[in-house]
């Protein structure tokens, strides 16, 4: 280990460079930190608008906001949290750790890495932008029609909220792609599908419903743009459009996005406790197959956000059924966590903390979530503040605890340096607490007939009590947000640097030094297990199953024994992203901004298809290295 | 919390309300033609059912003193959803009554084996090494796959049973017929058998079959009063259905559940559940109009209001506002937003928009002596 120790200083210049190095890069894992970080700050402007919505509703006949600005309030805070956070935050961690996890030099396309994450940029300030033009959108983040339509909303907000989601939807196809093939096609020697680790596969499960999801949304928000620009009629039922259309293409696409949400934390919950309980993975072929099958079953079951539209006994129940069958793989995979602390020898890191509050809160989510699939409890539920519970145990107790578990856990990978134990465990108590005093009343409020989306309430309906009580909570949120902050700054400010393994744990990404160098992988890694660096420091074992004898995979070499060639960074993917935000943004300003941005576009586009992956001057590692940087 | 009023009290008050028996037994759920072939399932049901309702006498007596426990009578959250008024409200409660002792089962065995697993094997400080590597155990997979989908198996049978109770006709004959249409942001209630049309307060009498028929004038609305029972959409340009049978007399807080744009919190509304004798008078009130003062009607024609709202009985005929004939017998007004009272009614004529925002009435800019006027007329309305 002390070998590790002593390389890494030299490797802590990864991220050395200004401002040019960082926008031309194609590097997975400063793309991983770009995502990250914005995802983070887009944490705090989604969190400050919660805190908005929670003092508003703290007392009866609030007069915090009014009844515009909160309905918009709630669409930004709703999209902003989805779209800008938790999807990032898992493209953050699938971006930094997949290639290491799998043995790779980098994704299959660095290039189009690089122009998913500019495109998201993009159109995230596009999104963000609508505040700043005084209209933001206000139609909720599922944005049902006809209210979307220009008739009932006339101003630009929804045209904000349609472009940017567009856009973004864009970035998210793309990086579905690139990823679907990285894991596909890029794994080590030897690490078969099942030698596969659990975050990669939830990773790649997430990628193939993204692929298969974001094609609906797309499609209905093109119904919606023109029926907005071109005077069409998809959704306006005066004119014999169906406004029940936009619902079915929305949910086609949003129940498989819970999925999207929710199955990277699955993956790194599986990672952690492993580790931590320092066992393998209790089943982990049925955590695998239980997934698959969550992500398959999860496109059937979209209706069962309908069942107060009114679709018949015949369609209700059958989504009904659908959506209890879920219960039964998720059900699995909470076992399974259960059966891999049990026996274990737990060490109480904060990665652990993170990681068992997430399976602990993702329970109450789950066990909420099956009274919805009964259509009978459902439609006194939905639209009431008990889905706003159900919704924020799962993505908040389930997304944001396991992502943190998987912040605290790579941080050491990430940054080179430790993060305080003592402070990460004060931000995890703070937010369990807050977490538990926000959401946990929403269910009261929802059985006493609360609905969502209401900027105020009357004194005499009984509400204000856990109201309160929920706005304390939020405010408890908030400090522990900020205690975060604060363990990350001591942290790169001054934490101690951090070995390459400093958890004893089992997977490749533990091999190298801590941050890896920019090439990754010094030598290409062999695998022939599920665990290759554990085997390799504890000992080979012998697969039962297979009866063949499994040999771990030994660290990294300091430097590369042959010269290792990178993909020279490139500008063009940002420019060609900016031609597309420039096609959105143009929309809303004139035809001629569009024409602008299909020609930087198609432009940039160009360049980058021509431009070679290796050019002179391109980084190069090794022996034979021409000194590249 | 703040003071209530009599009236309120009166009203919300769960332990105030009157209860009357019914004039027939609710409705029973049964199976549809084609889940009946499984009657196999039902004869291997039908002694874990006399099981369960042996429990269930249990578990329900528990469930309605669980709200009760946490809140007392009358304070504090009325755990409105849990206490329904109506047999529709009550197919709805059964089947939560059920799923909640599963899932709260469910919560405390997993919590807990959570729990013993992290305190029983946390790392101590004499054990050193890896403990013994176990991949798994198929059996135990096997038998948590198998356990959960057989508790599914019983939250599923009355689930299925209940919606196609609850989505079929309306139960017995002769139910009263009510076309609900929501508007931005305000709910129009008509009754074609009996042939008026009111606003916002919707009055149905006790123990008779009420059958909705819900449609919209604009966006898409949600008709939901939590103690009749469960949510229904008016979706524009078709129509969905809803029948309740109200089992208790009282006045129900109501309001639209689908985000119907600005003033979506504002669009409220009432539902008195009436003794027969009220609810015949209320009617017969309702049919036939006392005749309205006639200057005053000439001053609500020349101020402009004909033009949205109708008032039976005068010229006025508008048909985009709320029905205004006998507005002086409500008590709320502006969808029940606040109470009827000539100062409130007045501050609502002056600026409607600051009372409901984004409401369509507009700001007639009417003077005093005008306002004076209009809100005698209305209030005599009745």
């Amino acid at each position: 280990m002390s070998s590790h120790a002593t390389a890494e200083a030299g490797h802590e210049s990864i991220y050395a460079g200004g401002l040019r190095s960082w926008l031309t890069t194609v590097d997975h894992k400063r793309i991983g930190i770009l995502y990250g970080v914005t995802a983070l700050l887009y944490f705090v402007v989604g969190g400050v608008e919660a805190l908005i919505i929670r003092l508003q509703l703290a007392s009866a006949d609030g007069m915090v906001v009014g009844a515009d600005t909160f309905n918009q309030l709630f669409t930004m805070h709703g999209t902003t949290m989805i779209f800008l956070v938790l999807m990032p935050l898992s493209a953050a961690l699938f971006n930094y750790m997949i290639p290491l996890m799998i043995g790779a030099r980098d994704v299959a396309f660095p290039r189009l890495n690089a122009f998913s994450f500019w495109t998201f940029l993009f159109g995230s300030l596009l999104l963000n932008l609508s505040f700043f033009a005084g209209h933001p959108p206000d139609a909720g983040w599922f944005g049902y029609a006809n209210l979307t339509s220009k008739q009932y909303s006339p101003g630009m907000g929804i045209d904000f909220w349609l472009l940017s989601l567009q856009i973004m939807g864009i970035a998210s196809i793309a990086s579905a792609v690139n990823f679907t093939v990285t894991i596909l096609n890029m794994r080590a020697p030897g690490m078969s599908l099942m030698r596969t680790p659990l975050f990669v596969w939830m990773a790649l499960i997430t990628q193939v419903l993204m692929l298969l999801a974001f094609p609906a949304i797309t499609v209905a928000f093109i119904f919606l743009l023109f029926d907005r620009f071109f005077g069409t009629h998809f959704y306006i039922p005066t004119a014999g459009g169906t406004p029940i259309l936009w619902q079915h293409l929305f949910w086609i696409f949003g129940h498989p996005e819970v999925y999207i949400l929710i199955l990277p934390s699955f993956g790194v919950v599986s990672e952690v406790l492993p580790t931590f309980s320092r066992k393998p993975l209790f089943g982990a072929p049925f955590m695998i197959f239980s997934g698959i099958l969550i992500g398959f079953l999860g496109f059937g079951v979209w209706s069962h956000h309908m069942f107060a539209t009114g679709l018949g006994a015949v369609a209700d129940t059958a989504f009904s059924l659908g959506s209890m069958l879920i219960a039964i793989p998720t059900g699995v995979k909470v076992f399974n966590w259960i059966a891999t602390l049990w026996g274990g020898r737990i060490r109480f890191k904060t990665p652990l903390y993170f990681a068992v509050g997430m399976v602990a809160l993702f329970i109450i989510g789950g066990l909420s979530g099956i009274m919805h699939a009964s259509p009978p409890v459902d439609i006194q539920q939905t639209d009431s503040y008990f889905v706003v519970a159900h919704l924020h145990y799962v993505f908040f107790g389930g997304t944001i605890f396991g992502l943190f578990a998987g912040i605290y856990y790579w941080w050491p990978k990430i940054t080179g340096r430790m993060i305080g134990e003592g402070l990460g465990k004060l931000h995890f108590w703070l937010m369990f607490i807050g977490m538990n005093l926000t959401f946990f009343p929403m269910h009261f409020l929802g059985m006493d007939g609360m609905p969502r989306r209401i900027y105020t309430y009357a004194a005499d309906l009984g509400w204000e009590r856990w109201n309160e009580v929920a706005t304390v909570g939020a405010f408890v949120i908030a400090v522990s947000v900020l205690v975060f902050f604060v363990n990350a700054i001591r942290s790169a400010a001054s934490g101690a640097r951090a070995v390459g393994d400093p958890w004893d744990a089992a997977t490749l990404e533990w091999t190298m030094s801590s941050p890896p160098p920019e090439y990754n992988f010094a030598v290409v890694p062999a695998v022939n297990s599920a665990r290759p660096f554990w085997l390799h420091k504890h000992g080979p074992t012998r697969d039962i199953s297979t009866h063949t004898k499994e040999e771990g995979t030994p660290a990294q070499p300091e430097t590369p024994p042959v010269r290792v060639d990178l993909p020279s960074p490139s500008g063009w993917p940002v420019l060609a992203a900016l031609g597309l935000a420039l096609m959105g943004g143009g929309a809303l300003v004139g035809l001629w901004l569009v024409l602008i941005g299909v020609a930087v576009l198609v432009f940039g586009v160009y360049r980058w298809a021509f431009q070679p992956l290796e050019r002179l001057g391109h980084p190069s590692f090794g022996p034979a290295s021409t000194g590249g940087r | 919390m703040r003071q209530r009023t009599e009236i309120q009290r009166h009203f919300l008050d769960p332990c105030a309300v009157r209860r009357v028996p019914l004039t027939r037994p609710l409705v029973t759920g049964t199976l549809p033609p084609f889940l009946a072939a499984g009657a196999f399932f039902d004869r291997l049901l039908t002694p874990l059912e006399t099981l369960s309702r042996e429990r269930s006498i249990f578990r329900k007596t528990l469930l309605a003193a669980l709200p009760m426990l946490l809140a007392g009578c009358g304070t504090g959250p009325d755990w409105r959803t849990l206490r329904p008024v109506s047999d529709f409200g009550r197919l709805g409660s059964d089947v939560y009554g059920d799923l909640i002792w599963w899932t709260l089962g469910i919560f405390v065995v997993v919590e807990l084996l959570l729990l013993y697993a992290l305190l029983r094997y946390r790392s101590r400080r004499d054990e050193s090494g890896a403990p013994s590597q176990v991949h798994g155990f198929t059996a135990l997979e096997i038998a948590w796959t198998l356990v959960p989908a057989a508790i599914l198996f019983f939250i599923a049978i009355p689930t299925v049973r209940t919606v196609f109770v609850m989505q079929g006709p309306p139960p017995g004959g002769d139910p009263m017929e009510i076309t609900v249409i929501g508007h931005q942001w305000w709910w129009e209630f008509q009754y074609p058998e009996l042939g008026f049309v009111t606003a916002n307060e919707l009055h149905v009498p006790v123990g008779r079959t009420v059958n909705l028929t819900l449609t919209s004038a604009d966006v898409i609305h949600s008709f939901w009063v939590p103690r009749i029972g469960g949510k229904r959409d008016l979706n524009p340009g078709s129509e969905n259905r809803l029948w309740f049978t109200p089992t208790e007399v009282g006045q129900y807080h109501g309001q639209c559940a689908e985000l119907c744009g600005t003033s979506h919190a504002n669009m409220r509304m009432r539902v008195f559940v009436d003794d027969s004798a009220t609810f015949a008078e209320w009617a017969a009130a309702m049919s036939a109009p006392a005749a309205p003062d006639s200057a005053g009607a000439m001053t609500f024609l020349i101020s402009g209001c004909a033009a949205c709202h109708t008032i039976a009985g005068t010229p006025a005929q508008g048909k985009v506002g709320p029905n205004l004939t006998n507005v002086g017998r409500r008590t709320s007004l502006a969808a029940s937003l606040i109470p009827n009272t000539p100062e409130h009614l007045a501050g609502w004529l002056r600026t409607p928009d600051s009372v409901k925002p984004g409401a369509l009435m507009p700001d007639l800019n009417l003077d005093e002596q005008r306002i004076h006027d209009l809100v005698r007329f209305l209030e005599g309305l009745r």
